[in-house]
């Protein structure tokens, strides 16, 4: 049996706005091919203000298919439609306290409904934009679709860059063997060989060993100073603090955050906090800050966790 | 009112005189079989009495042709590694496209390794086609692994022909009978079939006790080598308590074996012409005819499964689904899809079976309780008009998929 919370159970046992609406002005049919489930939106908008008076859904799906369609009915009534379209796929999985990861398709699934219906009221053509493969990594909630193009895109070559790049993988670690096989595919089709990682200690140098630029965290980044050599302590701090602001969307993303503790010379102690503190991946989003850093300063900077620091 | 369990192709409850006798040999009887000394010994003696009621079950000519093991899943691993290990030479293995995920993922995996693997496809109503079957057999093939009985529909399949059909090439032949042992009579010994597969918790044995069948003579390489427990074949210290248990249910279940083709069967057949006769649109899955007594399948038309035994279960009735949502991986089930089953029916499937502990009466409720989950259901679905499915209803509704 999943894990629902009482909210998806709730509305799954009483749904609301079930059926279709009478005089509907905008109308949207999605589908969740890895499910089979689909579903009908049907809206009714006013014209002058675009303010949506009516919603109302009908699902061919399971329980939790059945109680995201009537979470997103009950959070877009009232909303004018570009309000409306703001929700995300996160927002209906937190308006039900949570979907089990491989749910969360659901809750997609409501999403998109929203964008064609819109897109149906608004007189132009949806086409969905993304793909949905299966589950490969559980903990996370990623599917092989976004497994495979990641590792296509970037080149990637073993278990643990796929971990950075996407997560998947990086919590209980049971679809490394997946992840391996996906591997072995895509880099067979690009004239490579997969070769495993080695294990235990010799494994743990090897990652070590490599250089932090696996992180790929998107933020725009200050234009790389000739040098930063003539700036003050103050002036430089100011600057590290920029790139540190840079980076905090893609951390908040993931409920972590940084703070910045102190600079010492070429050395920058930072703390992780959130769920970045104590994750398994710190080390690759302390390697990832660095490269910011000393692409931002265009000198050569150490990043180290505060922990770390001398004792004054 | 106690809630109602038909999901018995899933588990059975464990017998409560099953339990009793399973219990001195958590505490007074937790010798070592292997053991010497008497607390070692009173349990060999237990366990040689539990190999001999399983082998009365089975048909089997001799007690040492009963290998115990942890589960169904094992046995049939160990079957099927085993065949592929006894002759290097053979890469070939003929199964079918409805086996159940015990051997289905284990060839798959080998597949990798570089075995070809024959899947028999299934017609409408999932029985096999033997012409195929005979053209596949030849030198090549290692192993044949089919169930006897389907878990999801309770088809039966024609497996000791096809046993003997493949004894006659040359062909080791095993067959995963977990759902089969204890509703159909079976002979090993007037068969060909060379290994069989049982689960114990699926005749009111607990859980984590299985059985390997391996006829005598035949060539066999174990899967778990080290210590010397059952002669060799199955390294690592018997699960005493639970194999007891195995051994009484193997006795209870023989001479139940009539109630559950009489009783049990009828039950089942009046809660089919019960169901269908209330809710329009839904069908009866697999070979009817031919099937397990007490499996039913039903397809409910344009809605979806685990949204059923959600509702069902609200209701205290407990039933399994075909429909992709309500296992773990998402996939829709590989039985459904392989009959033809269309895709606004297989994802509607539920599955009750029944058990010699259900009641008439039971059967009434269920057949009250389900037209109205079924009629809530379909008022929620797309495919569905005031009083039956919208016109069309493949057009009517065309969703753009993801």
């Amino acid at each position: 049996m999943w894990d629902y919370s009482e909210k998806v159970k709730e509305h799954f046992y009483n749904p609301k706005n079930a059926g279709a609406v009478a005089d509907a002005n905008g109308v949207g049919d999605v589908g969740s091919i890895s499910c089979g489930d689909a579903l009908r939106l049907t809206l009714k908008v006013d014209p002058e203000t675009e303010i949506i008076l009516d919603a109302g859904f009908q699902t061919f799906g399971c329980g939790s298919a059945i109680a995201s369609s009537s979470a997103l009915t009950e959070m877009v009534k009232g909303k004018t439609l570009d309000e409306a379209l703001l929700i995300s796929n996160q927002d209906i999985a937190d308006f039900l306290d949570g979907l089990p990861p491989e749910k969360m398709h659901c809750s997609v699934m409501g999403r998109e409904a929203l964008q064609a219906a819109v897109a149906n009221y608004r007189g132009e053509e949806w086409s969905d934009d993304h793909e949905e493969g299966a589950l490969v990594c559980k903990c996370f909630a990623i599917d092989e679709v976004m497994v495979r193009d990641t590792i296509k895109a970037n080149n990637l070559s073993s278990v643990e860059e796929v971990t950075n790049y996407t997560k998947a993988g990086g919590g209980c670690s049971s679809c490394h063997e997946a992840i391996e096989n996906l591997l072995t595919e895509e880099m067979a089709a690009r004239g490579e060989t997969f070769v495993p990682a080695a294990s235990g200690k010799k494994k743990a140098k090897k990652v070590e060993k490599k250089k932090p630029d696996l992180v790929e965290i998107e933020a725009p980044v200050a234009k790389p100073a000739a040098a930063s050599a003539g700036l003050t302590l103050v002036q430089r701090i100011r600057k590290i603090e920029d790139v540190l602001e840079a980076m905090r969307p893609a951390l908040r993303a993931d409920n972590g955050d940084v703070e910045l503790v102190d600079v010492d010379g070429k050395t920058v102690y930072v703390n992780l906090v959130g769920a970045c503190s104590g994750c398994q991946m710190a080390a690759m989003t302390l390697g990832g800050i660095q490269q910011k850093l000393i692409e931002a300063m265009g000198e050569f900077i150490k990043v180290i966790p505060a922990s770390e620091r001398p004792a004054a | 009112m106690s809630d109602i369990y038909l999901d018995n192709n899933a588990t059975t409850k464990v017998d409560p005189a099953i339990v009793e006798a399973m219990l001195p040999f958590f505490t007074e009887q937790f010798g070592n079989p292997s053991s010497l000394h008497s607390f070692g010994n009173k349990v060999g003696m237990a366990l040689k009495k539990a190999r001999g009621q399983v082998q009365k079950i089975l048909g089997a000519e001799h007690d040492s042709e009963i290998i115990f093991t942890s589960c169904g899943s094992e046995s049939d691993s160990t079957a099927i590694l085993s065949a592929l290990k006894a002759n290097p030479e053979r890469k070939e293995i003929i199964t079918t496209v409805v086996e159940h995920p015990a051997v289905l993922n284990l060839c798959e995996y080998l597949e990798t390794e570089g075995y070809t693997v024959h899947k028999l496809k299934v017609d409408s109503k999932g029985r096999l086609d033997l012409d195929e079957y005979a053209k596949l057999l030849s030198d090549d093939v290692a192993v044949v692994s089919v169930m006897w009985a389907n878990n999801e529909t309770g088809t039966i399949f024609p497996v000791e022909k096809m046993a003997e059909m493949a004894d006659e090439a040359g062909v080791l032949f095993h067959t995963d009978a977990v759902q089969a042992v204890g509703k159909i009579p079976m002979n090993l010994q007037d068969t060909a079939i060379h290994m069989l597969s049982l689960s114990g918790h699926k005749l009111h044995a607990p859980k984590g006790v299985g059985v390997l069948y391996l006829k005598r003579g035949t060539r066999f390489r174990p899967l778990l080598r080290g210590g010397h427990q059952e002669r060799g074949r199955r390294a690592g210290t018997e699960n005493s308590a639970s194999i007891i248990g195995l051994g009484l249910a193997c006795e209870q279940a023989m001479e139940h074996m009539e109630f559950e083709n009489v009783q049990v069967k009828a039950m089942r057949d009046r809660l089919q012409e019960g169901i269908l006769a209330a809710v329009p649109n839904a069908f009866p899955t697999g070979d009817v005819d031919n099937r397990l007594p007490n499996t039913l399948n039903i397809a409910f038309e344009y809605i979806e499964g685990e949204a059923i035994l959600l509702l069902m279960n609200k209701m205290g009735i407990a039933a399994s689904s075909g429909s992709a949502c309500t296992s773990g991986s998402l996939e829709p089930s590989h039985v459904m899809k392989a009959m033809g089953i269309p895709y606004t029916a297989a994802h509607g499937t539920v599955r009750f079976s029944l058990s010699r502990y259900n009641t008439m009466e039971e059967i009434e409720r269920v057949i009250e309780a389900v037209p109205p989950i079924v009629a809530k259901l379909r008022k929620l679905s797309p495919y569905w008009g005031e009083n039956g499915p919208v016109e069309n209803p493949e057009q009517a509704f065309a969703p753009v998929y993801a």
